[in-house]
């Protein structure tokens, strides 16, 4: 045994001490055994403080076990780096490295422990009161960095996490000595069982006890069940996986750790379980005292599992201060550590202490009804305790006792948080001084120590009951199973005194109620004194039980430290709800597999490739739909490439992948109702070959999409959106003739992806298209203005509609995808005599506003209807129905003056302003008038342009507005909303 | 995370499906009603305690829609399609 485990007995604990396992922490070597965890490894090597504390930066070290821990909190580092991990939980492995969190510049000398010194401004709400002047932001720096947890990882996992769905007849949450029999009585049955467990071992009290089952220690009992339930092919155990979240529908989330294969962290099941049992046992609750938050103060069950399953001694001279019987359980542990045993500190004054002490202990001082008040410390460590008794005329005494362990037992609370998770409530019971559960909302039964059953001998008969009861309540028969008899070492009277905290908390005392949060008994009293005394405003102002804690060991001390400020029984304080996450849980657990580009992936043209051959900055251009922006060529900036595009389309021609546009083939007797419905226009009398535009509103009266409709034969049509517009078109069209108006004799059928599409648009578009090898008569006769034909053009299928978005000649050429690209060479080769240029969709943006053609997302912005954007014109009269009709009616009744589209022209014509700057007169606090929808440099025009909305704005042409930018107004004139062909002549050519 | 029952592929997890809100008669027998009988018929939910009927679409399986009777408050659904 080397001196590096010093602390270490030399004998017992369930570790190998035959194999080493080397790790950092902090910096510095140290060597444990495998089994160990990482808390249990560092005290083996004396080492006492495992973290600063949250708020005041106090040293804290190991107090509880397991996820109760919340003291251990430390950050492992390496490839799947952690932050915020408890080292109670941690496994140990070898070149495991980990640092302690809270630690500025580190764990001996803390900068943040100063706050210890100026506590007082630091109580209940202190982020509220103190920080408020001048400016939160001032101080914020300086308290993230010396406050919060551990460091954000940065960079990603070397594994991976995975989701994975499961179904089961009866899920046991907790394989405790009742659990596991629960699981048993059920999977024996035939029944689907999953049992999980937390811990990396099942057995959960009985781990660490010396408790005899069938004259056999525990841990004996707990193999043979384990390997039994393992036999079964419809028995699942999952160790090493926390059940954190309870949801709906009889669905429990939970983190499995490590599973196999080796390459993945963490897997997130979501198991629906006809049947859920509760055997999540009850965690040891501490007492508060002042500085009961020193190393060297820890819980009874701890001190246990500390000897017990690791063989560590983490003390040479204790004092036991307890409030129940069941802390009675610690002596022979100490005894076998070696452990001095001081006093034995009781809050009860009618103990009967040959019920609780076995003879050889009997030399041990007892002081009944007495408490601690006070811990002496010596650096970071317990050098003795000060003990509030009286003596036997009752007379108060105060004495001092030396030690270096303080255990403590605040008697047991049960893990009611699934419980309450699933809504269920609860019900305080004065029999064990906690909270246990009542109703349960949904298929949840619970047994053992949940239900505030401290026999283990009780847990067990009631195990197998709530397993039968659970069997019969899915129509399976219970299988006969024999309880194992408790032949030692069960405690049935638990006594446990309603005792919570021996402080009354004054200001400068440090008693800790959440040890997570740093908060304390005067920050109860003083958020009480401010008039909080409901206790959902009590945790939030205080945050007890809201850190890393959850209330596991805080909330029912709160709860009674609170009851006993306000005078009344803790029953009536109440509990607060309890919510998912039970412990933290990876957010990549919760994602699995979908993250990245995985979660909404892109959706790319068949002509992509070319594009980003061709020097395409790609653009998202809805709907995860990628599309080039501009084409830049060598030595080219972005608005060069731009004008240059432009120029093109204005002048020669130009082409562009229009694929993404939504598209939609509707067929059925009753399309021309569907679209005189949806649309605001009439769709009467189209001839197969024709399209029509058409606005689409919703229900509200406001523009939601806009596009064109062709009818393409008799039976059908095909509607086109907006990019970003078609999932939502489909839906409003899906839900509208499933569900509004199933009398609709009509089917919609998405083909956006099935068509890719080249449009050619440009003064010389037809000169170019007619020397293409094609049977399509591209005259202006034969395929006017909205017409669609449909053809050949080199072998290949195409569809060419008569649209324009450019406000020049252009031709959309669709093609089924499988032809897109070849379709795309084919055009582009063709038209080097015209010496056509690909354009995207930022030429597009400019050429649209040069037209004042509408954009959604711009002038579109959910507030406008047709008219506010001039388009009067294409509202019905005749209908008298359409979907939005009658809002747009009312809501102009209403408000007869909106804002409206209009051009705008900045004074100074090189002057670019930001999409979204205000518009609003000067020198006055008013309400913006408007704002700038879209503002370009139009290379046609040789001067910037802008599209806005304005309040009144078509009576106001020629009047001058200012539009805002980081303070500064900038005059435009105001203008009909169109630059440049106002006629409309050049795109019906 | 509830367990639906679709009409056409069975029992499902909730996220393959999408709510759109409670069932209410068709628009034709309000939209030509008072503005007071058509703003409350477009804009007021029950927002019930207790069970509710509504239209759900299987938008991630079949794409079949369907009506839906749920209780709110402990999301209990009653039963699978009624009609649809």
């Amino acid at each position: 045994m080397s001196r590096a485990n010093s602390k270490r007995l030399h004998f017992g604990g369930y570790i190998d001490r035959t194999q080493s396992l080397k790790f950092k922490f902090n910096g510095r070597d140290y060597v444990g055994f495998q089994g160990d965890t990482l808390a249990s490894a560092l005290m083996a090597n004396g080492v006492n403080v495992l973290s600063r504390s949250f708020k005041y930066h106090r040293p804290r070290g190991v107090q509880n076990r397991g996820y109760a821990d919340v003291t251990s909190l430390v950050q492992i580092a390496g490839k799947n780096e952690s932050p915020n991990v408890l080292a109670s939980v941690q496994p140990l492995y070898e070149g495991l490295e980990a640092f302690s969190v809270n630690c500025w510049p580190s764990v001996s000398f803390d900068i943040g422990s100063i706050f210890g010194a100026f506590s007082p401004i630091l109580p209940a709400g202190f982020y509220y009161k103190t920080f408020m002047w001048p400016n939160w932001h001032l101080f914020e720096p300086l308290i993230r960095r010396a406050a919060g947890f551990g460091k954000a990882p940065s960079q990603a996992p070397a594994g991976q996490f995975l989701n994975r769905f499961d179904y089961c007849d009866i899920l046991v949450i907790g394989a405790g000595p009742a659990g596991l029999l629960a699981a048993l009585t059920a999977a024996k049955s035939g029944a689907r069982t999953v049992i999980i467990d937390e811990m990396t071992q099942p057995g959960g009290s009985l781990l660490y006890s010396k408790t005899e089952l069938e004259g056999q220690l525990a841990i004996d009992w707990i193999a043979r069940t384990v390997d039994e339930l393992k036999s079964m092919d419809h028995a699942t155990c999952l160790w090493n996986s926390t059940a954190w979240g309870y949801q709906e529908g009889n669905m429990v989330c939970v983190s499995e750790r490590d599973p196999k294969p080796a390459e993945l962290i963490g897997r997130n099941w979501k198991i629906w379980a006809k049947q859920v049992i509760l055997a999540t046992g009850a965690i040891e609750r501490p007492i508060v005292f002042e500085n009961n938050d020193v190393p060297g103060v820890m819980l009874c069950s701890a001190v246990m599992e500390a000897i017990q399953t690791y063989g560590v001694v983490p003390g040479k001279k204790a004092v036991l201060f307890t409030n129940n019987s069941s802390a009675y359980d610690i002596l022979p542990y100490l005894q076998v550590a070696g452990i001095e045993l001081a006093a034995i500190v009781d809050t009860r004054s009618d103990v009967e202490l040959d019920t609780v002490i076995g003879t050889d202990d009997s030399n041990v001082e007892v002081l009944q009804g007495a408490s601690i008040q006070l811990v002496i410390r010596a650096g970071r460590r317990v050098r003795g305790v000060v003990v509030h008794a009286q003596d036997s005329s009752g007379k108060e005494k105060v004495g001092k006792i030396e030690c270096d362990l303080v255990c403590v037992s605040g008697g047991w609370n049960p893990s009611v948080h699934l419980f309450s998770q699933s809504r269920g409530t609860l019900r305080y019971d004065d029999n064990i001084a906690s909270f246990v559960p009542d109703q349960a909302i949904q298929a949840t039964l619970c047994a053992g120590a949940i239900t505030g059953e401290m026999s283990l001998a009780g847990s067990l008969k009631s195990a197998v009951q709530i397993g039968s009861k659970a069997l019969s309540r899915i129509g399976i028969e219970a299988a006969p199973i024999s309880i194992p008899e408790v032949t030692n070492g069960d405690h049935t009277n638990y006594q446990v005194d309603a005792f919570w905290s021996s402080t009354a908390g004054h200001k400068r005392v440090k008693a800790f109620v959440d040890f997570a949060g740093d908060v304390t008994v005067f920050d109860l009293k003083l958020a009480i004194q401010e008039g909080f005394d409901e206790i959902e405003h009590l945790k939030r102002y205080t945050t007890t039980g809201m850190g890393l804690d959850q209330g596991k060991t805080a909330n029912v001390n709160a709860i009674g430290i609170i009851a006993f400020h306000l005078d009344c029984h803790p029953s009536e304080v109440g509990t607060t709800t309890f919510r998912p996450p039970y412990t933290p849980v990876e957010f990549g657990s919760i994602a699995g597999s979908q993250a990245g580009d995985v979660v909404l992936p892109y959706r790319h043209t068949p002509m992509t490739h070319w594009h980003k051959e061709y020097g395409a900055v790609m653009y998202e251009a809805g709907a995860r739909w990628r599309r080039p922006g501009y084409y830049l060529k060598e030595g080219e900036s972005m608005n060069e490439a731009i004008n240059r595009e432009c120029y093109a389309v204005r002048n020669h021609v130009g082409i562009y992948d229009g694929s993404p546009l939504g598209k939609f083939i509707i067929r059925g007797k009753d399309t021309e109702k569907l679209l005189n419905l949806i649309y605001t226009n009439s769709f009467n009398g189209l001839k197969p070959g024709q399209g029509k535009y058409g606005l689409m509103l919703n229900e509200e009266g406001l523009i939601f999409d806009d596009g064109v409709t062709f009818r393409i034969d008799d039976d059908q049509y095909l509607l086109s959106c907006s990019t970003g517009g078609a999932p939502a078109v489909e839906r409003k069209v899906d839900k509208l003739i499933n569900v509004e108006c199933p009398e609709l004799k009509v089917i919609i059928t998405p083909v956006t992806s099935q068509w890719a599409n080249a449009t050619v648009c440009g003064p010389l578009a037809r000169q170019m298209l007619q020397s293409t090898e094609s049977d399509i008569d591209w005259s202006r006769e034969a395929l006017p203005f909205m017409h669609v034909v449909e053809g050949i053009i080199a072998g290949m299928p195409v569809r060419v509609f008569r649209v324009s978005f450019t406000g020049e000649l252009s031709f959309e050429i669709n093609t089924p995808s499988r032809y897109g690209l070849k379709l795309w060479r084919y055009l582009i080769e063709v038209g080097q005599n015209w010496d056509i240029c690909p354009v995207g969709s930022e030429a597009n943006h400019v050429l649209r506003v040069e037209k004042g053609f509408l954009s959604l997302a711009h002038e579109v912005d959910g507030t406008v209807d047709p008219i506010d954007l001039g388009h009067g014109w294409i509202v019905s009269r005749k209908k008298k129905d359409f979907i939005g009709k009658r809002s747009m009616e009312i809501r102009r009744q209403n408000q007869p003056v909106r804002q409206e589209l209009v051009g705008l022209l900045p004074k100074d014509s090189k002057q670019l302003i930001s999409e979204g700057a205000p518009i609003a007169p000067a020198n006055k606090q008013e309400l913006s008038d408007g704002f700038v929808s879209a503002c370009v440099w139009s290379g046609v025009l040789e001067r910037t342009i802008a599209l806005g909305v304005l309040t009144d704005g078509r009576s106001r042409f020629g009047e001058t507005v200012l539009a805002w930018e980081q303070g500064e107004p900038l005059p435009l004139e105001v203008t009909r909303p169109i630059f440049y062909d106002a006629e409309g002549i050049r795109l019906r050519m | 995370m509830l367990l639906i029952h679709c009409p056409w592929c069975g029992v499902r997890a909730e996220s393959e499906f999408r709510c759109t809100g409670q069932v209410k008669p068709p628009r034709s027998e309000f939209v030509h009603k008072s503005d007071e009988a058509w703003l409350e018929y477009l804009y007021q939910a029950d927002n019930r305690r207790g069970i509710l009927e509504e239209y759900w679409c299987h938008e991630k399986g079949c794409g079949q829609w369907f009506k839906l009777r749920r209780d709110t408050t402990t999301h209990e659904i009653m039963d699978g399609d009624t009609d649809s």
